[in-house]
């Protein structure tokens, strides 16, 4: 039982890491769509990264 | 031109090669040497990195530029002691100087009392320094209350100071000419930029300027403390939790005592949500105030530690490998990093004041806003 905790952790990486990948993913089609709003969606992306990022992170200080 | 240019890019490769060589000749001789002791001395290679990152990433109560071994064994630290001061229940203000500890190896004795420092911490101890242990090999020791200016407290000074010189140069600068002189014109588009692209836009024409020297302050201060924790020297200031906390806390208090009276309503009475709902979510807006701030804290933190933790244990497998092909890999990876590290400076100087502008901007919006 010792180890669960590792796996959980590399859960929580994993998660953390689809979730910004997506965010990034659907940024680039945005500014791909709209190159005139890349601004506004690069802020907006970079605080749902980094959201996502402080929660991964909190949960792996758990772990 | 272009062969020029070639030319040097090789004599620069041969001399670079010639270098790891030489390296590399070293190595093999001291393997030769230890052929013996291989097995027993990879493994305390491995530990003594271990510990050496875990060093880097403490605060102390000494400033140690480097230490070295020499020829007879005998440990070498360059650096110089800082000021210890301790409070303690029985025997009150303690002030002496950090040298009395000698790194952690004697006994300081002051106003009577002995202190001796284990594992960067403090513990009152007897006069032969003696340290009792519990089950789980923690010491039980009673500690004294550390107001102690450690390496990190002087590294804050340092930074405060020298914003403190380069900003008020540039702001006379602006009482005699609109455009700024020398180092100035590097940082007016940078504070433009904090106005126009994260003040503004998250709190809005009307208050933007109540924060301005916050959001200002803590975006330099981040960003200069992360960069300086990249340099040879490397204290590094925000993997020390407390500095985060401390940054964190400000925004919480400034978000807390300058919200309106929308702010609070959305807390403790969520218009346009029906009663029970209102009830409900009471306790979670109000946990809300308090996650914002601990995950500002959590994140800054974390991010340089990991940044540093990664970096420095890439630096460290070049001592493990010792041959051709590893060590140069973790030298290009260890540079690549480093670059990285560089982004991640500057990203998170950024995300926190973000974040910040837009907690502020939550506390001052009207209901005409939204």
């Amino acid at each position: 039982m010792e180890g669960l905790n590792y796996i959980g952790a590399g859960l929580i990486v994993i998660g953390a890491a689809v979730g910004i990948g997506r965010i990034g993913g659907s940024a680039m089609d945005a500014i791909a769509r709209q190159p005139e709003a890349s601004g506004k969606i690069q802020t907006a992306m970079l605080i749902a990264a980094a959201l996502i990022e402080g929660i991964g992170f909190a949960a792996l200080f758990a772990a | 031109m272009r062969r020029d240019f070639l030319i040097k890019k090789i004599t620069f490769l041969l001399f670079l090669v010639s270098l790891v060589s030489m390296g590399q000749h070293h190595g093999d001789a001291h393997a030769q040497h230890d052929t013996h002791k291989t097995e027993e001395s990879d493994s305390s290679l491995k530990v003594e990195i271990k510990e050496f990152i875990n060093h880097h990433l403490q605060d102390s109560h000494d400033f140690g530029l480097f230490s070295y071994e020499d020829d007879h064994g005998k440990e070498h630290h360059v650096g110089f002691s800082l000021p210890v001061i301790l409070f303690d229940s029985e025997t009150g203000l303690n002030v002496f100087s950090s040298s009395k500890f000698h790194h952690g190896a004697t006994v300081a004795e002051n106003n009577g009392s002995h202190y001796k420092l284990y594992h960067g911490k403090i513990y009152k101890t007897d006069a032969q320094g003696t340290i009792t242990y519990d089950d789980h090999h923690h010491a039980v020791n009673a500690k004294p209350i550390d107001f102690s200016i450690t390496k990190n407290v002087v590294f804050i000074f340092v930074v405060g100071v020298l914003m403190f010189l380069i900003f008020t140069r540039m702001a006379k600068n602006y009482k005699t000419s609109v455009l700024p002189k020398g180092f100035g014109r590097l940082l007016e588009p940078i504070i433009l930029y904090v106005r126009d692209d994260i003040a503004i836009p998250n709190i809005g024409h009307k208050k933007y300027k109540n924060y301005m020297s916050y959001l200002l302050t803590v975006f330099f201060f981040v960003w200069i403390v992360n960069l300086l924790g990249l340099t040879p020297v490397g204290i590094n200031v925000t993997n020390n939790i407390a500095v985060t906390l401390s940054l964190a806390l400000i925004t919480y208090l400034l978000t807390t005592f300058t919200a309106n009276k929308n702010y609070w309503g959305h807390i403790f009475w969520m218009p346009g949500v029906p009663t029970p709902m209102k009830i409900l979510l009471i306790p979670i807006e109000l946990l809300g105030t308090i996650i914002k701030p601990f995950s500002l804290m959590i994140r800054l933190y974390a991010n340089i530690t990991a940044g540093h933790i990664v970096l420095m244990s890439i630096i460290g497998m070049m001592f493990i490998f010792k041959n051709w092909i590893g060590s140069p890999l973790s030298f290009g990876l260890a540079f690549a990093l480093s670059l990285l590290e560089l982004l991640v400076a500057a990203l998170q100087a950024y995300i926190f004041t973000m974040l910040s502008a837009l907690y502020f901007g939550s506390a001052v919006e009207e209901h005409g806003d939204h």
